[in-house]
């Protein structure tokens, strides 16, 4: 929307779109006229966790939609309150636990801005390169689960064996495959070595052909297309007064990205597309989100490039807020102590401060507000996946049951950052 | 009023504005007529004071005539033991200035209830819930204030202070319900035992 951003429009010339093609049910459909009340999950497979939809359908249509969330609801924000600004690192990792590392960057940067902390410029860099990657792993998973879903099972191994080599990449950075915390305030715990620069060479060399094989079994995919497409449209109006962010917005049409319109983390250096959906049905966000896999790897090998002449620290030497190395902890009293301060009394200057960032989800955002203790006075977790849910009522009535399946997938939410 | 975001004036040093007059913000003259205070959030935000029985014109006006046509969040600050308990906070969107605004309305303990803003944003529905769930603020004229995130018929409201952080509700449920399992016993004369 804001006159700088450029990007391409997706086209959708696969098939040509002819409406009223679905059989109208309701005249010969012997369940017409009476009300059913079916519950869908919290433990159906299709609702992408502990979600429960209660649907009340006539026949085969969708009468009502009553999302009912909060079954993995854990009080993160109640947690970050009692657990202080610097202990609550792992919490963010569950939040959206398909992208713990985007998520880990969210609250670093809200605490750095709140706190006025200036990161490393190297960190930057990395830690784009790592949002990216993110990003990847987040939208491989909701190319494999909607795959699964409809019907194309083999989608789910495809995108899964590349969301694998990137956990080797992961595991090879953080030692971890999940739940990384890698991120700190003020930067992240380590650098980036040669092995796992080389790794992620790799990954990104291989990876536009094993996106090319997905996109070649699904965008032309008659049935693919048949349940994708004309299915839970939103228009740009709508979408903007139902808070939705993300691909979910810009499937519909609205040119908004956080990477360009507030520029954080040095994205403004970037040269990347921001991809955006002329419908707004399922079947553009499908095209908005497998353009973001390779707009994301495109940003991720210029962030690889960008390593090799930015160089310096990855973390700020400030005690007030960072941890000292751990072989200095074991050999000096002075940084033990400051080890213990950071870990137990960790304050940050009294105010609120907001930070959102372009998670693959939409916009993932924290506002915190600190009353210059040690007690975090409010920690407040934006999640994009809420708005989306919050979407599924308006989109889904009036619908077929089996577009259900398609419209939960395509909204792409995970519980964890939903219930919170 | 106490308030969080006075750093700046207090300080007068950090002020945003640094010399001259202060540029007047683009979505004053949307708001002629309107009491509101303005501040300036730790972050650099452009956060407005407003009291409750206006706070429903002021966002109103900030849609229709200011542009802001995303509502990001609606939550609320427990500040306890301070006077006026509960700063709800409304943050909103403009994407067609990319510019973002805070509205905070102070409610006090006892009183906490202000005008739902869903009709202006449908988008703020599920938020406000939300926030109605963790510190019930109860939102008038809402169309659907039912619990978010806990089950109906809990009893408290987690998000205020004096919640305890390692919560107290499952004991009571299980107590109640071996209570309950106890007293069929007793009326079964243990033949069931």
């Amino acid at each position: 929307m804001s006159g700088a951003q450029s990007g391409p429009t997706l086209t959708r010339q696969v098939f040509e779109y002819t409406p009223g093609t679905r059989p109208e049910l309701d005249h010969d459909d012997p369940l017409h006229g009476e009300l059913l009340k079916l519950n869908m999950g919290p433990q159906h497979p299709a609702t992408h966790g502990v979600l429960r939809l209660g649907v009340t359908l006539d026949g085969e249509r969708i009468v009502d939609v009553d999302p009912d969330v909060g079954f993995l609801h854990r009080g993160k924000e109640k947690s970050c309150e009692s657990l202080g600004w610097h202990k609550f690192f792992p919490h963010t990792d569950r939040l959206d636990y398909v992208q713990p590392l985007m998520n880990n960057i969210g609250y670093a940067l809200a605490l750095e801005k709140l706190g006025g902390i200036e990161v490393p410029p190297r960190a930057k860099v990395v830690r784009v390169l790592l949002m990216e990657l993110s990003r990847i792993m987040a939208h491989l998973i909701y190319i494999g689960t909607l795959g699964i879903d409809l019907g194309a099972v083999t989608i789910f191994f495809y995108s899964f064996r590349q969301r694998e080599e990137l956990y080797k990449v992961v595991d090879a950075y953080t030692g971890h495959r999940m739940n990384n915390t890698y991120v700190r305030i003020g930067g992240v715990y380590a650098d980036v070595d040669e092995k796992v620069a080389a790794m992620i060479e790799k990954f990104l060399a291989d990876f536009p052909a094993a996106l090319d094989e997905i996109d070649a079994m699904l965008t032309r995919n008659r049935i693919w297309y048949d349940r994708n497409r004309g299915i839970g449209v939103i228009s740009k109006e709508d979408a903007v007064a139902m808070s939705l962010t993300g691909p979910t917005l810009r499937g519909s049409g609205v040119n908004w990205d956080l990477r360009r319109a507030q520029p954080y983390s040095g994205y403004e250096e970037y040269d990347f597309d921001v991809p955006v959906g002329s419908v707004g049905d399922c079947y553009d966000r499908y095209l908005v989100r497998m353009t973001e896999m390779r707009e994301a790897a495109k940003i991720a090998k210029q962030a690889l490039d960008k390593l090799k002449t930015v160089k310096g620290d990855v973390l700020i030497e400030d005690r007030r807020y960072v941890l000292p190395p751990k072989d200095l902890v074991h050999s000096s009293m002075e940084e033990l102590i400051f080890q213990f301060k950071v870990v137990t009394d960790m304050r940050l200057p009294r105010g609120e401060a907001y930070h959102g960032i372009e998670s693959s989800k939409g916009e993932l955002g924290f506002l915190v507000a600190s009353d210059g203790t040690s007690k975090p006075l409010r920690c407040h977790i934006r999640a994009p996946g809420l708005m989306n849910i919050q979407a599924l009522p308006m989109l889904a009535k009036g619908r077929l049951f089996s577009d259900m399946v398609s419209l939960i997938g395509s909204m792409d939410f995970v519980m964890g950052e939903v219930d919170r | 009023m106490t308030s969080n975001d006075t750093r700046p004036e207090a300080g007068g040093a950090a002020g945003p504005q640094p010399d001259g007059a202060p540029a007047a913000p683009r979505w004053a003259a949307a708001l002629s007529g309107l009491e509101y205070k303005q501040l300036v959030g730790a972050d650099g935000m452009a956060t407005l004071e407003v009291a409750r029985e206006h706070l429903h014109a002021l966002l109103a006006a900030l849609k229709e005539r200011a542009g802001f046509a995303m509502c990001t969040l609606v939550t609320a600050v427990d500040h306890y033991p301070k006077a006026p308990r509960f700063a709800l906070t409304h943050q909103l969107l403009s994407l067609e200035h990319n510019e973002r605004l805070r509205v905070r309305c102070w409610l006090r303990e006892g009183d906490e209830h202000a005008p739902s803003c869903a009709d202006l944003w449908p988008g703020a529905n599920w938020s406000e819930r939300e926030c109605f769930d963790m510190f019930g603020i109860r939102f008038d004229a809402h169309p659907d204030l039912r619990r978010l995130l806990l089950p109906q018929g809990y009893d408290h409201h987690p998000l205020r202070k004096e919640f305890p952080h390692a919560g107290i509700e499952p004991d009571r449920l299980y107590r109640q319900w071996d209570k309950q399992r106890r007293a069929g016993w007793n009326a079964e004369e243990g033949a069931t035992r």
